[in-house]
């Protein structure tokens, strides 16, 4: 009886975050479901039910496929530049010929993820910008003035000018994980393999690498996460254009939605989004639990 | 065996070292020319580019300030401490819960919080401005505060119980035998004895609300109520080639984290390193 009255008592902690979670997160989520199966304008006061149209009508969307080409290149370029090249630049300024200065370095890597993004992306619009942007600039100052680029202007060019703004920002964080992941390591592994004559490779690919798989994991899924559903740098550098050459899923998702105005159709491409972003997660989110009964 | 030196010896270690040089440059520079050109006018970034000003336009700094940088970071303070406040006591409380229930139930809790880990911002963003409107919360404060709170509540839970669980039950015991309610105990001994997880918490919430941007922009309607990553957006369209003022106006929404990070470099990193969870 005693229990069951602590229990009362305790179970009203929870109260709080179970009722906001219900109705900001999970009622939500449970509505877009619904949605997508209808039709129906924001001003609308019904909606009609379309059974499987809107799911349809996303198979033959030639800007979904757009759309989905531009995060697949946002997710593989961010893996190469941020994850791979992450790992190798902790690795070495965790190495001993960089003590002293490791940790101006980092500071200084660090910085771009402290702004905001949208401080960030007008950052990159002064660097794009054709007339006085600093590459063009920069191009003409070291007298490659054939290299200079309409950059955002250019549907060729402006999804990997887009990416490239992701990657001057996070990738400092990223380092961080990896630096902070590698001080992990028992020094004495490195150790015994200086003394058994390993050189800095083969000690990064024998020691470095299996021991922060865990860590190498986590960041993958992160940034594969974050490039399905990146939003602000398209929405604030681009819009989409030129044409659609710099279209995302949840920039799609957002015009069909409050441009459009087909509030229905935009959540069945909100629903592609949740079933691709929540398989990646949960993988992450089952390993994690495993790295942490791995720790204690 | 330990090297004293900057600058390495060997020609790799070199070669190494100029790289992270340039990668330095690279960083440091386009952040050094925002802060230079926000003290020149139009002629002057215009008509030269990577020079200083000749003249300093520090009314360059008072002008976007009164041009409406200053309301929107009024916005920002608002919604960045009550989303604190909100995150920090909500996320505590819920983690004693779980901690204290007996049985089944607790890991249940535990579970639904972290369901929504899985759940990306954007598949909600949808409805949820649907239901703002239809709650008659769009265009208040609210719009953004619950929205954040609600994203939040996950990773601090996960990271406030983990350290919930750790702290001994010896404290526990002997207020129980005095009589204490749950909430002295909590109130008592679990929230003072967890200053540093909370403060982790405090970190990575105040980055999320101060920085947020797809919510704010999609949920809010009125334009007095815009935060400063919306705000810089309509201020660049509004003032169109005074570019040294929107220059201005970054510099100043970059100040507090900015501020922040040098004077507490250490738990900012470890705080924004145990969000790795989920970025």
């Amino acid at each position: 009886m005693l229990t069951r009255k602590r229990n009362f008592g305790a179970f009203l902690f929870c109260v709080p975050a179970l009722l906001i979670l219900a109705v900001f997160v999970y009622l939500p989520l449970f509505e877009n479901i619904i949605f997508s199966f209808q039709s129906f304008t924001l001003s609308a006061k019904t909606r009609e039910f379309v059974g499987l149209d809107n799911y349809k009508a996303l198979f033959s969307d030639p800007i979904i496929m757009q759309s989905l080409f531009n995060n697949v290149l946002y997710a593989v370029i961010s893996i190469v530049m941020q994850v791979g090249f992450g790992l190798v630049i902790a690795a070495v300024l965790e190495d001993v010929v960089f003590r002293k200065t490791e940790s101006f370095f980092r500071t200084i890597f660090f910085i771009p993820t402290l702004l905001s993004m949208t401080v960030v992306c007008l950052l990159f619009e002064f660097v794009y910008n054709p007339q006085m942007g600093l590459l063009n600039s920069f191009l003409e100052l070291i007298g490659l003035e054939e290299a200079t680029h309409i950059w955002l202007g250019d549907s060729s060019l402006a999804m990997l000018c887009v990416i490239m703004v992701s990657q001057w920002q996070s990738y400092g964080y990223i380092t961080m994980l990896f630096i902070v992941a590698i001080q992990k390591i028992p020094s004495e592994l490195y150790e015994a393999a200086i003394v058994d004559g390993a050189g800095k490779l083969r000690r990064f690919f024998s020691i470095t690498c299996p021991m922060v798989r865990q860590m190498f994991f986590v960041t993958m899924v992160t940034t594969v996460v974050g490039a399905f559903t990146v939003f602000n740098e398209p929405y604030i550098l681009t819009g989409g254009g030129p044409g659609t050459a710099t279209m995302v899923l949840s920039l799609h998702m957002y015009q069909t939605g409050f441009v459009k105005n087909q509030m229905g159709y935009a959540s069945t491409i909100a629903m592609l989004i949740f079933i691709i972003t929540a398989v990646l997660s949960s993988i992450q989110f089952f390993s994690f639990g495993k790295e942490r009964e791995g720790d204690r | 065996m330990k090297s004293k030196r900057i600058i390495p010896r060997s020609f790799s270690g070199i070669l190494v070292f100029l790289f992270l040089i340039i990668l330095v440059f690279l960083i440091i520079y386009p952040l050094f020319w925002i802060i230079i050109s926000s003290f020149k006018d139009y002629q002057g970034i215009y008509q030269d580019v990577w020079g200083l000003p000749d003249e300093w336009h520090f009314e360059n700094y008072t002008r976007a300030w009164d041009r409406g940088i200053s309301q929107y970071f009024v916005n920002s303070i608002i919604v960045t401490i009550v989303t604190l406040v909100g995150v920090v006591f909500v996320a505590s409380a819920a983690s004693f819960g779980i901690v204290q229930l007996r049985g089944k139930l607790g890991n249940i809790v535990f579970l639904i919080t972290m369901g929504c880990m899985l759940l990306s911002p954007q598949v909600c963003v949808l409805p949820l401005f649907m239901l703002l409107r239809s709650l008659g919360l769009n265009d208040t404060y609210f719009s953004m505060i619950f929205p954040y709170i609600a994203f939040r509540l996950p990773i601090s839970i996960m990271l406030i119980r983990s350290f919930f669980v750790g702290i001994s039950k010896e404290l526990e015991e002997a207020a129980v035998i005095d009589g204490a309610s749950l909430w002295t105990i909590f109130s008592r001994i679990y929230v003072p004895l967890s200053k540093p997880i909370i403060s982790t918490v405090i970190i990575m919430t105040v980055y999320y609300a101060w920085n947020e941007f797809m919510f704010a922009t999609i949920l809010v309607d009125s334009s007095a109520l815009r935060t400063i990553p919306v705000g810089l957006m309509v201020f660049r369209d509004g003032l169109m080639t005074e570019w040294g003022v929107v220059m201005a106006g970054m510099v100043i929404s970059c100040i507090p984290l900015i501020v922040i990070y040098l004077f507490m470099s250490k738990s900012f990193i470890r705080g924004l390193t145990a969000g790795s969870v989920k970025g």
